[in-house]
């Protein structure tokens, strides 16, 4: 059947921001499914409040929206836009969810919009748990033995050991494991409050069964197929998402795969997703070969990204295609040509992925794995035999070598203690096929000892570096900018090539570049890739630190490092020769000395005197950074930091900024200059930031000039700037790609990853066309970081200087106070209007809070505070109610009798006071501000806020063009 | 012990002898299915044929006796990248079968895919290549080999007794997976030789023609028996079954260059538009005239893959609605030939 004719315009809906259970897959989903449809002929409207997606360029669709993903937000842009259709299976549970809301409001009906995809009742099926098991037992198959329950007075009798899943949530979300009734309830209870319909699902365990997932794709026309299996090395009990998992599966027999098969076939017709992906999860009990459907997405999701990169076939895209009316038989195989999509993918090489985990961010947290998703991105590697993708999975992540999954089936564990081969590295196609089509694949792995089927010709290509697995940190913004290097250096004539083995990004696409080898990003593995392709040169400094880490080793190897060459990274980054730098153009840094031991950086302290930040030498995202008030202090961040420190003068009350510039080795161009909304000290990852900066001037901007030009950057170069009595100091420069990249570049319209990468290949500033300096864009935009404490029952949800946040998102708007409160709602905590607020502060924000209170009476909200807080608001003639135990006010949150908290702790270490509070308003989603300054802007945005509008990104990058 | 494939083009793939030490001769082909390797090497279709395996783990989930689709296996060698034991290539040695791993199966699968199956020997017992490139050109060809006969039942017997209608399955080298599918259906399946005559067919409700080895083109017997028998009770071939339909009602057949084997390979149903994935194993197939009795076609090549004959109460598959191994998509091809067979008994 051909495509639909009755539809020219669809919206998608992203994912939002990233989040642990939802990363950068949706944006690889979303990507292909933009492409494929304007391909089409349809007009495509993308809503999606994350800057650093690649989808929300304002190139990949029509319109793009940067707006919250809240009914409000999304119903601003259809009325706006009033499309014929709206696409929510590639934007992840959040998409889905939303479509659901819509519906229920009556938006899409209003507007005479049909959701395609999925309908309503597709979307009730799959995510109601008593539908879905009418759904199963339809099929003749089984759920677990399960009951649904609202709350925790109909748990009597309920089964033990038991999994508990709150209906409607992210990745497992709130769900858990309970051994005993009591940790039953418990566990309930939490999920009850983070199911958005209050509902949960208890299931009797099944822990220790094997698990399988299986990618389905099915058309209008009833046809489907299969695209990949999955098996799970953890079995049952740990979330699928924090497992290994390796693909195909490797220990089920052909009636035993078949038996699956068919099952995962009949739930998506029960269930009635009539066209796209879906994902089946199956238990399957070892011994006695029973089977049990644990659940069912009916849209692309993380393992139909893991299953596209893993065989080749694009699910999202066929999805796209299928939604639109096209039948699996009319869709091409990119990778063959000649084959259709109805062709099932066949491996001749086994695939592997890992979970990364970043516990050592969440002091406090329970590390156990269960059933609630944990890990923050993956590695995915891939080999002819086991023993080798799993390894090369691994390579990278900071794992013990000899770690294995608790009850791992006896197949794998033999395997595992075979040795990793070793020999002659060679390359192998990804071609979905098992070679049995001839297929111009540009897709390649690495292998021992075989032939290799990768020629290149010497000196086209430009290797690109990506970012490797998503960590705090490090994570889609650097895929983006990978993305769009690997853009730009097609469109100067070269063959793109990336090296990467994130399986969630876009990058990984084979159709984002000339050749993808999908490869550790470890010396021996880039190293083989570039003896390869012998390229003009090697970009770096778009991966982040993963590729910086082996800028010597490649440039020692020979290759040429395109732009900035890595004795300006080892300038900017060797603290000695910084310095040194610094002193010669008269910038000014922070004092700050190097300490090998706890004594030598006490010492260092008390000469620099405190406060003092105090972090490892080389450092990602404020890895173990801290800062101390006194010698105890600092002995103590040593001991955790361990090996060498930096110690710096920490500049209190600071107002810090974020610049990105662009320098060609002669000039810098100072593209963007952002201003922190919270003091210096909390990490500029998890700050939010407002563009333009209030703070910006020609004192600063002649700063960052001097910088660039001296450190010998040619491409971009990010500067942390800060301001104390007027005085600038330079806290970091890097002359590589920042996590405010996309931001930058979607408010001042300008692709500055493009203008580097023109750069590197030779172009002077003169040559780019830019704006002229200073490139203020129409209105105010305000970048704010998603923090996923909730996911971290036991972690202090406190702001500080080690990054904590999973993603980002963006809000535009004329003013400061609407463009805030619009960024706070796209990350989920959206301002209260009204109700009462709960104020306790620490003695040096004591003066602060008048402000803050005073604006908040004004808006109308009542006030609770701690005695000292109380005390100086009573003083200052504001009403307020005094309480004074964490355990009360932590029941008032509970009991939703305050709409917004503001607690900014006294002393700095883990755990210190108020933290049942935070913790309770975590638990509670009720908006929580740990520091001074985020409160005044929260209670300005409370009172100064307008009804935002929506508008495309394409829109305000005209107006900004217009003189 | 190291051991090579040969092919008769002089290309050599080195590995480890994994199975018995021999040297084996046949065609090289390669199939593409993940599972069901147990299945494969007992398929009487593989007759003369050295199966490599693309998949490249073989051997994971062991053997298990209720998995061949024979009393024998009928590869005559086995090509693997990875054999995994010791269940798999214990089993492999006590039925005498060669075998190698560590083998580039890609390479094996590329080239053959380029120049097409032919010749080749597994050598596991040291000859050197040139004494196995002389024996491998002394080989026959697939092309023009009449192999049913000999993989054929020489006695009918009753697979199963239970059942409303009784159904023939004319064994040319049938796989179990189809008397099975038929009991399951509730029909008395019998198998019987390959020259059992029409006549005797014909006292059936109804008879299947099964898989099977070598080129259908010297069948005449077999397709001569098929002419006879057609419109006198319903008849579905599968595979070679299929091919002799074709050649009983004046089509012609033709050896592709290196076949179809796997569990991958989609199948449109002209008359209802809807696609099935299917097991496949064929070297040969029918000509693709302009034919309307074609009521299916490959998605990967184009080529046949049934003919419905309904003046005739005939229809076949190329591929394998029985499975085993492969997706169950098409059981209901048997499914529905059983309630056919019942409406018309």
């Amino acid at each position: 059947m051909p495509r639909r004719t009755d539809i020219q315009s669809i919206c998608l809906i992203g994912s939002g921001p990233i989040v642990i259970g939802q990363a950068c897959e949706f944006d690889y989903a979303g990507c292909q499914a933009l492409k494929v449809l304007r391909e089409d002929g349809f007009r495509t409207i993308v809503v999606n409040s994350n800057p650093a997606t690649i989808m929300t360029d304002p190139g990949f669709a029509d319109a793009t929206y940067l707006e919250p993903l809240d009914v409000e937000g999304v119903a601003s842009v259809l009325r706006r836009e009033r499309p014929d259709a709206l696409l929510p299976t590639m934007g992840g549970q959040t998409a889905l969810n939303l479509a659901r809301e819509l519906h229920e409001a009556g938006v899409l009906e209003e507007l005479g919009i049909e959701l395609i995809g999925a309908d309503v009742d597709v979307i009730a099926r799959a995510e109601d748990r008593q539908l879905f098991k009418d759904a199963v037992e339809s099929c003749g198959l089984e759920v677990p033995v399960s009951r649904i329950v609202t709350s925790i007075d109909q748990l009597e009798g309920a089964p033990v050991p038991a999994v508990v899943r709150p209906a409607f949530t992210l990745g497992g979300h709130g769900g858990g494991f309970a051994w005993t009734f009591e940790e039953l309830v418990a566990q309930v209870e939490r999920g009850i409050a983070e199911s958005p319909i209050g509902q949960v699902l208890v299931d009797q365990s099944i822990k220790g069964w094997d698990e399988f997932e299986l990618e389905v794709v099915r058309d209008r026309a009833d046809n489907v197929v299969i695209v990949c299996s999955i098996e799970n090395l953890d079995p049952m009990g740990v979330h699928t998402g924090d497992s290994v998992t390796v693909a195909p599966q490797m220990t089920l027999s052909d009636e035993a795969y078949q038996e699956l098969r068919d099952a995962a076939c009949a739930i998506v017709r029960a269930v009635g997703v009539d066209t796209g992906g879906s994902n089946v999860q199956f238990a399957r009990n070892r011994d006695t070969g029973e089977i049990r459907v644990i659940e069912m997405n009916p849209r692309v999701s993380r393992s139909s990204a893991l299953a596209s990169k893993a065989t080749g076939y694009p699910i999202a895209k066929v999805a796209a295609k299928l939604a639109v009316g096209y039948t699996l038989d009319e869709i091409p195989n990119d990778l063959t040509g000649t084959t259709p999509a109805s062709f099932e993918p066949t491996l001749d090489y086994v695939v592997v992925k890992w979970p990364r985990f970043a516990f050592e961010k969440f002091a406090g947290a329970d590390t156990t794995l269960g059933t609630q998703m944990k890990s923050v991105g993956e590695s995915m590697g891939i080999g002819r035999t086991f023993r080798e993708a799993f390894d090369k999975a691994r390579r990278g992540l900071e794992i013990d070598p000899n770690w294995r999954p608790e009850g791992l089936h006896p197949w794998f564990a033999a395997e595992l203690e075979r040795p990793v081969p070793t020999g002659d590295v060679v390359f192998k196609r990804v071609d979905s096929c098992a070679g049995e089509v001839e297929a111009a694949s540009n897709y390649f792995y690495s292998t021992r000892n075989e032939a290799d089927e990768a020629r290149p010709e010497p000196g086209k290509s430009v290797v690109i570096l990506g970012s490797g697995p998503n960590r705090i940190g490090q994570g889609i913004e650097f895929d983006y900018c990978c993305v769009h290097a690997a853009q730009s250096f097609r469109a100067l004539g070269f063959e793109a090539v990336m090296v990467n083995c994130n399986p969630e990004t876009v990058s990984t696409d084979y159709d984002t570049s000339d050749r993808l080898y999908f490869e550790p990003l470890d010396e021996e593995a880039v190293l083989a890739v570039l003896e390869r392709e012998q390229p003009v040169g090697v970009c770096i400094q778009f991966g982040g630190q993963t590729p910086l880490k082996l800028a010597r080793a490649i440039e020692r190897a020979g290759y040429r490092i395109l732009g900035t060459p890595y004795d300006a990274i080892d300038l900017a980054e060797d603290r000695e020769r910084f310095g040194t730098l610094a002193a010669e153009i008269g910038v000014r840094c922070p004092a700050w000395e190097i300490a090998d031991t706890p004594e030598q950086a006490a010492e260092a302290a008390e000469r620099i005197g405190f406060p003092v930040l105090v972090r490892p030498s080389y450092v990602l995202g404020g890895r173990a950074m801290r800062v101390c008030y006194d010698g105890g202090e600092v002995l103590a961040a040593v001991r955790t930091a361990g090996g060498t420190v930096l110690v710096d003068r920490f500049l209190e009350r600071a107002v810090e900024l974020d610049v990105d510039a662009l320098c060609d080795g002669r000039d810098t161009y100072v593209a963007a200059v952002m201003e922190h909304v919270e003091e210096a000290g909390i990490h500029s990852g998890d700050s939010s930031c407002v563009l333009p900066a209030p703070s910006d001037s020609p004192v600063v901007r002649d700063v960052v000039r001097r910088l660039g030009v001296a450190l010998g950057t040619v491409g971009l170069l990010n500067v942390q700037l800060a301001i104390v009595d007027d005085e600038i100091y330079v806290l970091e420069a890097n002359p590589r790609a920042s996590r405010t990249v996309p931001f930058a570049s979607k408010a001042i319209g300008v692709n500055l990853v493009d203008a580097a990468c023109r750069l590197a290949a030779g172009a002077s500033l003169a040559d780019l066309d830019l704006p002229i300096e200073p490139a203020h864009p129409a209105g105010v935009h305000v970048k704010a970081a998603v923090l996923p404490f909730a996911r971290f029952p036991g972690a202090d949800p406190v702001l500080g200087p080690e990054m904590r946040s999973t993603g980002e998102v963006m809000a535009s708007a004329p003013d400061f106070p609407t463009a805030f409160a619009k960024a706070e709602r796209a990350a989920g905590r959206g301002l209260p209007a009204s109700g009462t607020a709960f104020l306790s502060v620490c003695d040096a924000d004591k003066d602060g809070v008048i402000d803050v209170a005073t604006t908040l009476v004004g808006a109308g909200f009542a006030l609770i505070a701690t005695s000292g807080t109380a005390t100086v608001l009573a003083a200052a003639g504001l009403t307020v109610a005094e309480i004074d135990k964490d355990a009360a006010v932590a029941d008032l949150i509970r009991g939703r009798k305050v709409s917004l908290v503001v607690n900014t702790p006294e002393g700095r270490n883990a755990r210190r006071d108020g933290w049942k509070i935070r913790e309770a308003a975590t638990i509670a989603r009720i908006p929580c501000v740990t520091t001074l300054a985020g409160a005044r802007a929260a209670a300005d945005a409370i009172a100064g806020a307008d009804t935002p509008t929506a508008i495309p990104l394409q829109e305000r990058h005209a107006t900004a063009r217009t003189p | 012990m190291s051991g090579y494939l040969l092919l008769e083009d002089g290309t050599a793939f080195a590995g480890q002898s994994t199975g018995a030490s021999a040297t084996a001769f046949g065609e090289a082909v390669f199939t593409t299915a993940m599972t069901g390797y147990q299945e494969v090497v007992t398929d009487p279709s593989f007759t003369g044929q050295i199966v490599s395996f693309t998949a490249p783990m073989v051997g994971n989930y062991g053997v298990d006796p209720s998995r061949d689709e024979s009393s024998a296996a009928h590869a005559t060698a086995v090509v693997m990248r990875e054999a995994r034991g010791p269940g798999w290539t214990d089993w492999l040695v006590e039925r005498g079968l060669p075998a190698l791993t560590g083998i580039d199966t890609r390479s094996v699968v590329l080239h053959l895919r380029d120049r097409g199956a032919m010749r080749a020997a597994v050598v596991c017992d040291g000859r050197t290549p040139d004494e196995a490139l002389a024996a491998v050109l002394a080989q026959p060809s697939m092309a023009g080999a009449a192999l049913a006969p000999l993989v054929s039942c020489t006695d009918a017997y009753a697979f199963s007794t239970d059942g409303d209608i009784r159904i023939a399955v004319v064994d040319y080298g049938a796989k179990r997976s189809i008397p099975r599918r038929l009991a399951k259906q509730g029909a008395a399946v019998t198998v019987v030789p390959h020259d059992t005559p029409a006549d005797e067919l014909a006292r059936y409700d109804g008879v299947v023609l099964s898989n099977g080895p070598g080129d259908p083109e010297p069948l005449d017997a077999q397709a001569a028996i098929v002419t006879e028998l057609l419109g006198r009770v319903p008849v579905l071939g599968i595979c070679l079954g299929h091919q002799l339909l074709a050649r009983a009602t004046g089509r012609a057949t033709f050896k592709l260059p290196f076949g179809h084997r796997g569990a991958n390979h989609p199948v449109l149903d002209r008359v209802t538009g809807r696609v099935f994935v299917t097991a496949q194993n064929h070297g040969f197939a029918v000509e693709a005239a302009d034919d309307p009795a074609v009521s299916e076609v490959s998605l990967y090549d184009g080529t046949v893959e049934g003919l419905r004959l309904p003046e005739l109460r005939a229809r076949s598959a190329q591929f394998h609605p029985e499975a085993g191994p492969g997706p169950h998509d098409a059981w209901r091809i048997i499914d529905e030939f059983v309630a056919e067979v019942r409406n018309a008994a």
